[in-house]
């Protein structure tokens, strides 16, 4: 659509889109619904019940390793023939719950839960768009998610038990049947489940990237965004980029599997066998896994640092400090992201100069880090606090950002690498830094948005009380993991009974199990606060947090299109809290600078003028776009 | 331990009792009309928590590392591990100032800056000189650290001494087996996968004169004290990675591509008995690659030797040909005689385990 048709559908009005006019039946409406915010709550919905199988997973082998003498018999209700006669927990089945654990929290959780939701809910409504660029895609997206979801479900209940080779999944003992019971038909449908995975993932991602580039509304620039979008745009870029290299591996992992092909196998004598596969490289794998894999940590804590900037600046009633900085440091982020995937394997045998190399770029990435940490301290500094439960899981964010991401720097050293590399200590930064860290930017949007999403409040004290349990919990139980890795005990060990190095410090093992199982019944506080609220939740006002953003200028319960009418136009950043001489401490993205000349900075009466100019430009209304 | 139970049940305690204090809140909350202000119910007690956590949690962390130090491993019994594990504590010692820092401030702030009726907060959107500082002092700091891990690492991996003694480590589910060159010409002979069965566990290929002064154990390695030693690692299988904890070695196993790592261990076993004062200490040899159901227990016996007794260990073993003397027939025909050296008298009879290299040598002196 041109300039022009924009300036000639500007003048129409808003009933005018009678193509939306035709009811909806409850499966157009709830199931295969093409509208965002509906999209973005079957992700939330998905994700939350995905988290509570990961959790309680993990939870299951944290008995196992901190509690080995434990009976587990009153588990055989649910999982039968996996545990033993005399209460123990099958070997093979401890691998297929940390391998499980693993995949479905970085993926359906972190992944599709953290950015599938908000990306969805909040681009549209943040930048002033009826909704995605293709609501058919995007639909398409969920639904590949969802059969991506039940297919992985589905390899829980195998005869053999699921995937059970790491989520890294690394081969050979990923491609080799007989190698693992895990490695037979739970993996087949593990790479099935990925490759769904994958579809979804990208074709959500080419809907974000073009929906923020193209349907901004009028005066919404690039340097007015805010740093949300920023995140969900620069996360799907990374996830446009790195996904595809995970699917062309998987692909290969397939082809070696089912089709006798050496991509990965070379010399390989099993069960009494020598296989005929020579000249493949399980490096080649591990390699293509890393290259997603690394850049997944960011796309899983990218959305996360957004909201986290979004809502410490709300609640702090403070300008976000350094916002060209926060952008330029995702930028950075982002960019390294993608060079620093062989700090995950210094010790494989790959060249000892190539790790020289990736020290050094994996390094580097602590700076656009820090800049990040001290950007929001500053933000706090001065500030007007409140305590939304929000706004604490956001300040708990950066805490666990910044202590985890401390521990990176040790790890990132390849010299260091050598002893810590498969340890708890790598256990218990990645947990800090990208597991809890991302966890709690999705607690914090989650509250911070659940009134727009559902036009209800949650419960502010029982979101205190969560956000304190979960804290302490997190870390009680990361912090004494540290310690065990610098004791030289490596992960995915069944028990620790084996080694004399190992056979020791039980009573730490014990506290991190405990910890664990009490931050797993903390979850609970919210999961009945969440499902509780939707429907009995006190009816959110129009502006619950005072936030300045554009989704809280449309209806508390925003129906299809988001704004009734035009939608609003944007005349400033959304950071303008506290400003001197304002009426109120906050000033909302639509209103214009002509409307509030007692707080206006030299520079923006400059940008009076620019406000006609901003009033005239297209709409960019899909509603009133030709078909 | 029970004080550790104690601590649990004593912070269990402690959270039950603000969560019932603030279950209160909730309850009264309810019946409360939406005020416009933002506040938030019980901002004054949320911010006093974070100066309680950060006591507590500096209390904390302080103990339980105290308490921990205790069961970290012994001081390095390698040359290069002391100076990883140095470099390790000097980068935590550097790391801890922004730990503690930076939680300090995060905590401190929340406090002191929460939200006051009639206060309003700066705007204070940036300063340049400000970001510009924290993003040079982490980049100098990363500069140091870089530079001397590197310096490090290039070191461990750099290639090994001549002098090194070269023992071959092949992990396989679920055990590791170890080859030696032998003593005649301490050579480790030729390889090939498609050679491997029952009793030829690493496909030694004996077409190779190298290997038939070769021996292999299935249960311990033995390595000489204060002289390099350069391990040769393969995979039979699927991935594994050698581990010893003791020594700050790790290097994956990887199925049809080599790996190495070398080592210089200056504690024997017997002096590791001694200044632990553990009579039944031993090195050990670990997986850390997930591999399968018996990953946890891949677990291999590591004896340092002094030089002489290492010597004496090593002419004690009977070659693989020793063993299995039936491998005979897989010599080609123009080395059959140099391989008659290795094989007892009694070739092709059950092997003798008794047998030694001293009654190999002589046996085969008569055959010749």
């Amino acid at each position: 659509m041109s300039a022009i048709e924009g300036l000639e559908t500007a003048h129409h009005h808003a009933d005018e889109h009678e193509h939306h006019h035709e009811a909806q039946n409850f499966w157009q409406k709830y199931i295969f619904c093409e509208d965002h915010k509906v999209i973005a709550k079957q992700y939330l919905i998905t994700g939350i019940l995905w988290a509570v199988i990961g959790i309680t997973m993990s939870v299951i082998f944290r008995i196992q390793l901190g509690l080995p003498d434990s009976n587990l018999s009153w588990l055989k209700p649910v999982l039968g023939g996996w545990i033993s006669d005399a209460g123990k927990l099958d070997p093979n089945f401890y691998l297929a719950l940390v391998t499980m654990h693993g995949t479905i929290m970085v993926f359906f959780v972190l992944t599709a839960g953290l950015s599938g939701t908000f990306s969805n809910f909040l681009i549209p409504l943040q930048i002033g768009a009826r909704d995605m660029a293709s609501g058919f895609m995007n639909m398409l997206s969920y639904w590949f998610f969802f059969i991506a979801s039940v297919v992985m479900f589905a390899s829980l209940f195998l005869q053999q038990g699921p995937a059970a080779g790491g989520w890294v999944i690394y081969p050979p003992l990923s491609a080799l049947p007989q190698a693992h019971p895990g490695s037979g038909m739970g993996m087949t449908l593990w790479l099935a489940s990925m490759a769904l995975f994958i579809v979804s993932q990208l074709l959500g991602g080419i809907n974000y990237i073009t929906t923020v580039i193209n349907l901004r509304t009028r005066g919404m620039s690039f340097d007015r965004l805010p740093l949300t979008i920023w995140s969900f745009l620069i996360t799907a870029v990374l996830g446009l980029i790195s996904f595809p290299v995970l699917f062309s591996s998987v692909l290969l992992l397939i082809f070696d599997r089912h089709f006798g092909t050496s991509f990965y196998l070379s010399d390989i004598y099993i069960n009494g066998e020598a296989l005929p596969n020579v000249g493949g490289s399980p490096i080649l794998f591990q390699h293509l896994f890393w290259f997603l894999g690394h850049p997944e940590v960011y796309i899983v804590l990218l959305p996360a640092l957004g909201i986290t900037s979004e809502v410490i600046a709300t609640n702090s009633r403070k300008p976000i400090f350094g916002y060209r900085a926060m952008i330029a440091s995702m930028l950075g982020i982002a960019f390294l992201a993608f060079i620093v995937w062989a700090h995950h394997m210094f010790v494989t045998g790959m060249n000892p100069f190539l790790g020289s190399v990736f020290m050094f770029l994996t390094l580097i990435i602590a700076v656009p880090s820090a800049v990040k940490g001290f950007n929001y301290i500053t933000t706090l500094w001065k500030g007007n606090i409140v305590f939304t439960p929000g706004m604490l899981f956001s300040i708990g964010l950066v805490s666990l950002f910044v202590s985890g991401g401390l521990t990176g720097i040790i790890l990132g050293n390849s010299a260091l690498d050598i002893q810590l590399h498969d340890t708890y200590f790598v256990v218990a930064h990645f947990h800090l830094v990208m597991g809890a860290a991302s966890a709690f930017g999705l607690f914090a949007g989650v509250y911070h948005w659940f009134p727009k999403m559902f036009g209800r409040m949650m419960s502010t004290s029982l979101g205190q009380i969560h956000f304190w349990l979960t804290f302490i919990g997190i870390y009680l139980v990361f912090i004494p993991m540290h310690y065990v890795g610098i004791a030289g005990f490596p992960r995915r060990y069944y028990q620790f009974t084996s080694y004399d190095f190992t056979h020791k410090f039980m009573d730490m093992n014990m506290f991190i199990s405990i910890a664990a199982i009490f931050t797993f019944f903390a979850q609970f506080i919210f999961l009945w606060n969440f499902f509780y609220s939707i429907f009995k939740g006190r009816k959110a006002p129009q502006n619950p947090w005072r936030s300045n953003t554009l989704e809280w200028t449309a209806p508390i319960n925003p129906g299809h299109g988001n704004w009734e009418g035009d939608i609003p136009a944007v005349y400033r950043w959304s950071y303008d809290y506290s400003k001197p001489g304002a009426k109120e401490d906050f000033i909302p993205q639509n209103i214009p600078y002509s409307q509030t000349p007692e707080s206006n900075l030299p520079h923006e009466n400059e940008q009076i003028a620019m406000e006609k100019l901003i009033e005239s430009q297209n709409f960019n209304d899909q509603f009133k776009s030709n078909h | 331990m029970y004080i550790i139970i104690a601590l649990v049940a004593l912070v269990f305690v402690v959270l039950t009792g603000i969560v019932i204090s603030r279950l209160q809140n909730v309850i009264r909350g309810i019946n409360k009309s939406d005020s416009t202000e933002v506040v938030t119910s019980g901002n004054k007690v949320n911010g006093a928590m974070f100066i309680v956590i950060l006591i507590l949690g500096a209390v904390g962390i302080t103990w339980s590392y105290l308490h921990s130090t205790e069961f970290y491993l012994p001081e390095a019994s390698s040359v290069h591990g002391r100076r990883t594990d140095d470099l390790f504590w000097f980068s935590m010692g550097i790391l801890t100032i922004p730990f503690i820092f930076v939680n300090f401030l995060l905590f401190f702030f929340a406090w002191k800056y929460q939200y006051k009726k009639g206060t309003r907060a700066t705007f204070y959107p940036e300063n340049h000189k400000l970001e510009l500082i924290w993003t040079i002092v982490p980049a100098i700091v990363m500069a140091l650290l870089v530079f001397t891990g590197w310096k490090a690492w290039s070191d461990i991996t750099s290639d090994a001494p001549r002098d090194s003694e070269v023992i071959e480590i092949t992990g396989k589910q679920f055990n590791w087996i170890v080859r030696y060159g032998g003593v005649d010409n301490n050579k480790l002979g030729d390889y090939n996968y498609k050679l491997i069965d029952a009793q030829n566990e690493v496909g030694i290929d004996l077409a190779d004169e190298n290997s038939f002064d070769d021996f292999t154990n299935p249960s311990e390695m033995h390595i000489p004290a204060g002289r390099p030693v350069l391990l040769r690692i393969r995979a039979r299988d699927v991935l594994h990675s050698v581990f010893i904890p003791h020594m700050r070695v790790k290097m994956d196993a990887v199925p049809g591509m080599p790996t190495k790592f070398w080592f210089v261990a200056d504690k024997t076993t017997a002096d590791m008995r001694a200044e632990t004062g553990n009579p039944k200490f031993d090195y050990e040899i670990a997986c850390t690659e997930v591999c399968g159901q018996g990953h946890f227990s891949m677990k291999m016996r590591l004896i340092v030797d002094d030089e002489a007794s290492y010597k004496k260990w090593c002419a004690e073993q009977a070659t693989f040909l020793q063993t299995y003397p039936e491998y005979l027939a897989k010599v080609p025909e123009n080395l059959k005689a140099k391989a008659m050296k290795y094989v007892p008298a009694e070739a092709g009879a059950p092997a003798d385990s008794s047998a030694t290299s001293a009654g190999g040598a002589g046996a085969s002196t008569s055959l010749r």
